[in-house]
Order: structure tokens, then sequence, then C-alpha cells
């Protein structure tokens, strides 16, 4: 049944129907070729030998596809199911690091114990304006980026790898020299706003000032990445699309409005999903910009975020029961947003047709 | 504000020009003096920092907490890198990233091309489903499954030994994904048929006609994942201490915070940590660019 199916999917392949036909043991009174017919007059053992490879061929045909994906699927239920459902069982125990395998059943107190902690409270404020500080720009100026990068341009390769270069620098080394050029003494930020006439900022230690400068090491990261997405996605934009637009006496900036940006939407859309998830995410950035204090995130959590904040509870203060309780906090965040996502891009289809 | 740059398009804008403009709207423009001003600019401040991790290690501790801070190279960028070479153990940190970004890309190729093969011209059953189970296994965060899987490898002793970070990212739904989008159009039907006339078995199949059809993708998937590999962070600073067999970012981690108070040494860290991807990238640039637009239109 399977090979019967498969040599359908390559009959309109031309000239190779025929021979697969023949070949398809399943097909053995099938419209034959020349070449099994000439082989025909066979004796029981040959025909045996046959009926025996044809077996295993359609056992191959049948099992094989489960064989080549069951890797992945292995893997995933241990490093990614079986952890994921064990984190939720963790939360309503109390585990320590200590000892992971004493594990006492609390309930639900972890969770409501969270809802009353303001540290959570303020990693997910903290979590969601840095979020929205660093993802806002960072689009918008990949956007950018990309419809200049999308001209005829001279080296335009060479563009292309520059400004994918921070993707390769890790969390750790970029936020190592951003916290040197952000340093309040002798960083290079304040030097040049100094030059400018304006006085030192203390990057660390200001609530906005840290998520400021904590959203410009994801920015810098990020942004030629997503540039590179969208113009992947701006160069399979029908040229005839922006041909009308122009005969119909649309500027450059009106095309861009008109033809680029609803054409990227999908595009965008699924930019602001992966980036959202990203943020939410945020992690070792934070960490680091403390440098030597911690997962605290700055001396008065002022950009601590729920990534970090985890970590303090679960790694710094030993409690595995309480991680696991925030990490499933996020887990329903994402999902939230998911949700909201996809009610918004809904909406959005709606009012374009 | 790009608009001004360019030819004006509109037919409207000059008499002289309409035809011409009206035809050539739908090609690609030329960019004009402004796109180039804006891009080399935003290159500038991609590479800025990059370059300045090496003007800061090339210089001392002291040159570092003066003003104005240095703008070009000093003198003591040996010295420093040896420093960190020898006292944040940098390279026992580097092979075993080599090791660890390595093996975990070798896998997710290897993988990733099974599964990616079989969705995109295997016919079996619950195939549409199991492959929205894949792409749904993206949104999973990793957070959710750090504390049962630093469980299992507490159980299992493997803290601070290098299989504790490999295993868990061996495969990837990414990559299942990005090799499936490119063998629908890359491997010929036809070609797999042909070889089951001549009685390959499937596995001949993924060897001989598979694999090779699916080289390119391979490269680009497994460069991309090496990338990813090599900054992972989260997972490995919990996995690994700087005492055991650390990753570079967990070794960098550790000179971040303080274990040697000398900037210049902790840039020459860094330094040493992104100068392999660097390389990669002045070499396969163009791969790798290629490899994430292509990943984009497709994904």
């Amino acid at each position: 049944m399977r090979s019967a199916s498969d040599t359908g999917a390559a009959e309109p392949g031309g000239g190779g129907g025929p021979a697969v036909v023949a070949a398809a043991p399943a097909g053995a009174g099938a419209p034959g070729g020349d070449r099994v017919a000439a082989a025909d007059p066979v004796g029981p053992a040959e025909a045996r030998r046959r009926e025996r490879r044809s077996r295993r061929y359609r056992r191959d045909v049948r099992w094989s596809p489960y064989a080549l994906v069951a890797p992945f699927f292995l893997f995933f239920a241990a490093f990614g199911l079986f952890p994921l459902l064990y984190t939720g069982w963790a939360s309503l125990h109390q585990v320590e690091l200590t000892a992971p395998n004493e594990m006492h059943w609390v309930g639900l107190r972890n969770f409501s114990r969270l809802l009353s902690d303001e540290f959570f409270w303020n990693a997910l404020r903290n979590t969601f304006t840095i979020g929205v500080i660093s993802t806002v720009p960072q689009l918008m100026i990949a956007l950018g980026i990309a419809h200049l990068l999308n001209y005829k341009l001279r080296g335009s390769m060479f563009f292309r790898v520059a400004v994918l270069t921070p993707y390769a620098t890790s969390v750790a080394a970029a936020t190592l020299v951003f916290v040197l050029l952000f340093g309040r003494d002798y960083g290079m930020v304040n030097w040049a706003l100094g030059q400018l006439g304006w006085g030192p900022v203390d990057w660390q230690n200001g609530t906005w000032t840290s998520q400021f400068a904590v959203s410009t090491i994801v920015v810098w990261r990020w942004t030629g990445y997503n540039a590179l997405i969208y113009l992947a996605a701006m160069q399979a934009i029908p040229p005839d699309l922006y041909e009308s637009a122009a005969l119909d006496g649309a500027s450059r900036w009106q095309q861009f409005r008109h033809v680029t940006v609803p054409s990227l939407r999908p595009t965008i859309l699924f930019t602001c999903v992966v980036s959202t998830i990203g943020a939410t995410q945020l992690f070792g950035e934070p960490l680091l910009f403390n440098g030597g204090a911690g997962a605290t995130g700055g001396s008065d959590h002022q950009f601590q975020t729920l990534g970090l904040y985890l970590y303090e509870q679960g790694w710094v203060n030993l409690h595995l029961g309480r991680a696991s309780a925030i990490a499933w906090t996020m887990f329903l965040i994402l999902l939230l947003i998911g949700a909201a996502n996809w009610l918004i891009s809904r909406a959005l289809r709606k009012e374009t047709t | 504000m790009s608009a001004k740059t360019t030819a004006p398009a509109a037919p409207r804008s000059a008499h002289r020009s309409r035809p011409r403009s009206a035809h050539r709207a739908g090609r690609q423009l030329h960019g004009g003096r402004l796109a180039y001003a804006i891009l080399i600019l935003f290159t500038v401040g991609s590479l800025f920092p990059l370059v300045w991790t090496a003007v800061a290690a090339s210089r001392s501790n002291e040159r570092l907490a003066q003003t104005p801070p240095p703008f070009w190279f000093g003198g003591n960028l040996f010295k420093n890198l040896k420093i960190a070479w020898t006292d944040a153990n940098m390279g026992t940190a580097l092979l075993n990233t080599t090791i660890v970004a390595g093996s975990i890309a070798l896998g997710t190729v290897f993988f990733s091309t099974l599964a990616g093969f079989a969705f995109a011209k295997l016919r079996f059953r619950f195939k549409n489903l199991l492959l929205l189970l894949v792409i749904g296994t993206m949104m999973i965060p990793p957070q959710l499954s750090v504390v049962p899987l630093y469980m299992v490898v507490a159980e299992l002793s493997w803290t601070d030994q290098l299989q504790a970070v490999i295993l868990p990212t061996l495969v990837s739904a990414f990559g299942v994904f990005f090799m499936r989008q490119f063998l629908i159009e890359a491997l010929p039907t036809e070609l797999i048929e042909a070889a089951r006339v001549d009685g390959a078995s499937s596995w001949r199949v993924v060897w001989h006609v598979v694999f090779p059809a699916a080289r390119p993708a391979m490269a680009v998937l497994g460069m991309l994942t090496f990338v990813m590999a090599w900054n992972d962070f989260f997972w490995p600073i919990i996995a690994l201490t700087q005492n055991g067999s650390p990753t570079v970012q967990v070794a960098l981690t550790g000179l971040g915070r303080g274990y040697i108070p000398d900037q210049s040494v902790i840039m020459a860290g860094a330094l040493l940590g992104t100068l392999p991807l660097l390389l990669a990238f002045v070499l396969f640039g163009k791969q790798i660019v290629g490899g994430i637009m292509q990943g984009a239109v497709k994904g």
C-alpha cells in the first residue's frame, strides 16, 4: 500500500515511471517492464527469495520513516518533554539544591509565595520594560537597515556580513565589553557625553539607565540578524507590485509603506514572536552587567529579569521548587503572549481583507 | 527618510523620466549617498565594540582607568592574552567549547537531515501531526527544563562534564524544519525512486542520495548550530563550573565576576572567546548570511 502510493508520487516524473512500477515488488502482477518480463521464468526457490525480499522491502518502506524521525523525538522526550512535566511536578514541592531527591509536597504554596513576593513583581516589570525598549527599536532599526540593504549596493555582501557580526559574539563577551563602555568614571559612553557637555550618567545604578544599557547589548547583538531576515523577505516580494504602485504615482516612501511593509507582515509578526520569547528569557546580559554582585540584577534589583530571578532562587538561594514555579509562570506568560499575538494577527488580517 | 536619496520614482515628479522611471520602478534601485552613509554608520556601530575589545585587551588596567579611554592599540596584548590563557584556563575552555559546539553541530546536522528527509519526502501515518509537534517544541523556553535537567545531571554525576551540555542540545527542531524545507525542493523524488529501483534500502537511499543532495544545507545548518552552541550560556553556566571543565562562556563569567580584577585581562579573555567565531565569519560570512536568509524565507 505504501509502495503503491510512492510510485504514484513518482509518476509525474515521466520516463522514470514504468521502471519504478516494475521495480516496486508489491506490483508483482503490475504491467511489467521488459526487464522483469525477461527474467520471469523462475523456479520456486527464486520466487520465494523474491517474496522474502519484497516483504523486507515493504517493511523497510513502512517503518524506516519512523526510524528516521525517532532520534529527534527520543532526545526531545528525554531532554525536553520529561523535564517540562517534571518542572511542573517539582513546582508543587519543596526541593532544595543540596538534596534534590528529597521532595516535600507543598501544593501551590510556591506559586502563592511568588505572587506575594515583591521581587517577583519587580522582575516581571523589569522583564517587560527591558523587553519593550530592546525589542521595539531593534525591529524598527532592522527594518530600516534591511530596506537600505535591499538597494543595489557596492560591497553589499560586506555590509551584510558586517551587520551580522555581533550575532557571532557571545552574551558573555559582549556584556563584558559593554560594562566597560558604560562604566561610570572611565567608560567611553560617559566620556562622549562629557564631550557633548552632559554630565556623567551612572549607568549601572539607575533603574532606567541600567535597563537602557542592558537593552543596548540586546539591540547591538540582534538587530543585524533581524535585518537579514527582513531582507530575505523583501527580496521575495514580486517586483511587479512596485511597478504597479509606481504607475499609480506612489513615491518611494509610499511604496515602502504600502507595498513593502504589508508584504512583510508575516515576517514582522514572526520576528516579533521570536524577539518576545527571547526577551522573556533574558538572562546573560543582566547577570554579567552586574559585575561581581551575583544574580540580584543590580544593588537594588533594578535590572533583575525573570530569568535571573529564577537562577537566583534556584542556584543562589538553592530553592529548586520555587525556581520551578517561576519557570512555569514564565511559560504561562509566554502562552498568554502567544495568544495575544494570534489575536492581533487575526485582527490585522481581517483589517486588510 | 531614505526615499529622498533615491531617484524620483513617481511618474509625476519629472515629465521627462516618466516612462523610464515607471519601467525602472520594479527593479532594484541603486543606493544613494545617504543609504551608504547610514549603512557605514551602522557597520561602524556593529564592529566598534569588537574592535575596541582588542584595543582594551592591548592596554593595561591602569590605562583603562583614565579618561579619555584609549582609541588605539597599546603594547600589552600578548601579555594580557597570556594571563587570560593561563589564569582563566582559556586554553582548556576553548578546547572544551570546540568539542561541545562541534559535537552539537554534527549531531544536529545528522539527526536533522534524517528527520527532515522523512518529513520532506516519505509518507507515513501521523506525519503532519508529528511535524506540528516538532515546530511546537520550538516554543518551549529552556528555563522550563533546567531544574529537572540539573537533577538528572546531578544524579548521573555528570556535573562539570561536557556530555551534560552536549546531550540535551543534540537535536534541534529548527534544524529538522530547516532541512525539511530545503529537501522538499532540492531532492527530486525521482532520484529516490531510481535508487529504490536499484533495490536500495532506506538507509542506502539516505547515505547515497539524501546526504549528497543535502550537503549545502547541511553545511549552513552546521555553521549556524556551531555559532549558537559556541555562544550558549544559560544551561552551561548551570551545568558547568569554572573549576571543572568550563566552556568559554562559563570561563568568561568567572573573569567578569572578578576572579581576575584586571579589566584588560578580562577583555583579552573576551577576545579569545570571540576570535574563533570572528575568524569563521571572515572565512564563511557569505555562507552564514546566505543560510540565515534562506532559513528566514522558508521558515
